[in-house]
């Protein structure tokens, strides 16, 4: 005799532990299975397209920085390139290997805040997250030579970067290139074979190519779905095509393989860093521009990069002023979150959780 | 590198099919009738040679006279991209076809130009605001919008 149930609703969040910020989650359940997911959001939207319109072209810069609060250099980077596309300037060799330096440093910081509190969400409270900070706080460490700043950096300007890096900056670069390959090796030997991890992971939460695709679904779930597609090879910006590295796939698009796919693209950024500090040439590290950038009028153009999350993108709209007349964010968190519905569908309370944890999102740049 | 198509060679890829509908064609873009947006959109999605198989980004533009809606879309099998744009007129309630059919995920996007530029989409599965609460008074990334809220 079959038992009569009853969907039940239930709100997960605004302020819960595993929502990776202010984020709302109705989920309906039949008994533990999920039958409907709707994610709500907004509660961190601060208007920074409608900001950008009353600020100038440099000023917009610390914008971005808090869109995606842990990559800030991919998003200075991103909005950088299309104004330099807008005003059609080049960027000095030194300047580009300095930011595509920064922004693997970035890269390998934000993965370890995703693979950190992904460890966490499955229930390893504290210690592998605390591996990853420890890591993460030498990259920062790291910035603050840069640019005097952790998090909000601004350090890549229109045209190049803001400063030479001070002489104490290289060695400990160096150093830190030392130590941490090591590092990761060691959280990898505690975390990648793991009973728990594996069991919990492989095989939830699939995702197919097609309907990755279909969902505009970019970065690190695109590629553990198997899709090897990275913008940085696609369509180099900066130096991307003078340096050597793999991107690494997944092969069933689950849990599992989002997981190892940024597990795998931390090693290529160390690999990537280590060649910009080999091959870095001396010289000018920014085109000297005027201090309020005016581009000519009614053009517009696209920049994009292949942030930690995915494709980020700035559409720029000039009209002859000293303001962008419109300035919109491709946000990779909003449109990977938009496959979510389709992973939670038929999968267990459990692996919810284990699931947003895997498309790791950011709210700061799913509201902007 | 990614190639870019001129509006001219996308221009030759649709004559045939859309002649009546291509209004004028730039430097790298395409206009498009609103109407005929959704068709134009599935064509180059699944006719070989194209394969434009996903959507970068709408983004809603307000021109006060009108609004553009601009598509980025790439072909991972040919990498190259496009962008294909349409315009709107009108300030009370314009409206135009959705392209969720064609690629689910414009869902979130044309939620997000619904919601702050107040261009409703037909043919939207859900159509309501994403960022700000039921009920915000106007859409704030329209030119005109004044702060509701006096400090």
């Amino acid at each position: 005799m079959a038992f009569k149930t009853e969907p039940m609703t239930i709100n997960i969040g605004p302020q819960h532990p595993s929502t990776h910020g202010v984020f709302r989650l109705r989920v309906t359940f039949d008994g533990e299975v999920i039958v409907d997911v709707d994610p709500i959001f907004g509660y961190l939207h601060r208007g920074s397209e409608k900001l950008a319109e009353e600020r100038n072209y440099v000023q917009v810069l610390t914008l971005t920085d808090r869109l995606d609060y842990t990559a800030s250099m991919t998003n200075n980077q991103a909005y950088c390139l299309a104004v330099e596309k807008l005003m059609g300037v080049s960027v000095p060799e030194r300047g580009k290997y300095l930011r595509v330096m920064a922004a693997e440093l970035q890269r390998i910081a934000s993965h370890l805040i995703a693979i950190g509190f992904f460890l966490q969400d499955l229930g390893a409270l504290a210690t592998p997250l605390m591996y990853c900070f420890r890591l993460r706080e030498s990259i920062l460490d790291l910035f603050e030579m840069l640019c005097g700043a952790r998090i909000t950096v601004s350090y890549m300007r229109p045209g190049g970067v803001f400063a030479e890096p001070p002489e104490d900056f290289w060695p400990a670069l160096r150093r830190f290139m030392e130590e941490s390959p090591g590092l990761i090796e060691e959280l990898e030997n505690l975390i990648m074979e793991n009973e728990i991890v594996v069991v919990r992971t492989k095989g939830t939460g699939i995702l197919g190519i097609e309907s990755a695709i279909a969902n505009s679904v970019s970065g690190p779930v695109l590629r553990g779905s198997g899709f090897a597609w990275d913008w940085r090879k696609a369509d180099p910006y900066d130096i991307y095509d003078q340096i050597d590295f793999d991107v690494p796939v997944g092969n069933n698009g689950d849990n599992y393989d989002r997981f190892q796919v940024r597990m795998e693209e931390i090693k290529q950024s160390f690999k990537i860093v280590s060649q910009c500090i080999r091959q870095i040439p001396d010289g000018p590290i920014r085109t000297e521009l005027p201090l309020v950038l005016r581009p000519p009028a009614w053009q517009e153009s696209y920049g994009r990069v292949e942030s930690p999350k995915g494709e980020l993108g700035f559409y720029l709209v000039s009209d002859g002023s000293v303001a962008p007349y419109r300035c919109k964010v491709r946000s990779p968190s909003l449109l990977n979150l938009h496959v979510l519905k389709e992973l939670l569908v038929g999968w267990k309370l459990a692996d919810m959780i284990v699931t947003l944890g895997s498309i790791d999102i950011n709210m700061g740049e799913v509201d902007r | 590198m990614t190639k870019s198509l001129t509006g001219k060679e996308l221009h030759d890829y649709l004559v045939q099919g859309f002649g009546a509908y291509l209004l004028d064609y730039g430097e790298q873009d395409i206009l498009i009738d609103p109407q005929k947006i959704e068709e134009v959109c599935e064509y180059l999605r699944g006719s070989s040679g194209l394969e434009f198989s996903f959507l970068n980004s709408i983004t809603a533009v307000d021109y006060v006279e009108y609004f553009e809606i601009v598509y980025h879309i790439t072909s991972f099998s040919y990498n190259q991209q496009a962008i294909l744009k349409v315009r709107v007129y009108g300030r009370e309630e314009p409206a135009l076809p959705s392209v969720c059919s064609v690629w689910p995920g414009a869902n979130f996007q044309e939620r997000e130009i619904f919601d702050l530029m107040g261009l409703s989409f037909k043919g939207h599965p859900n159509l309501k605001r994403i960022m700000l609460w039921e009920g915000f008074p106007g859409h704030p990334l329209r030119r005109d919008f004044e702060d509701v809220i006096k400090y």
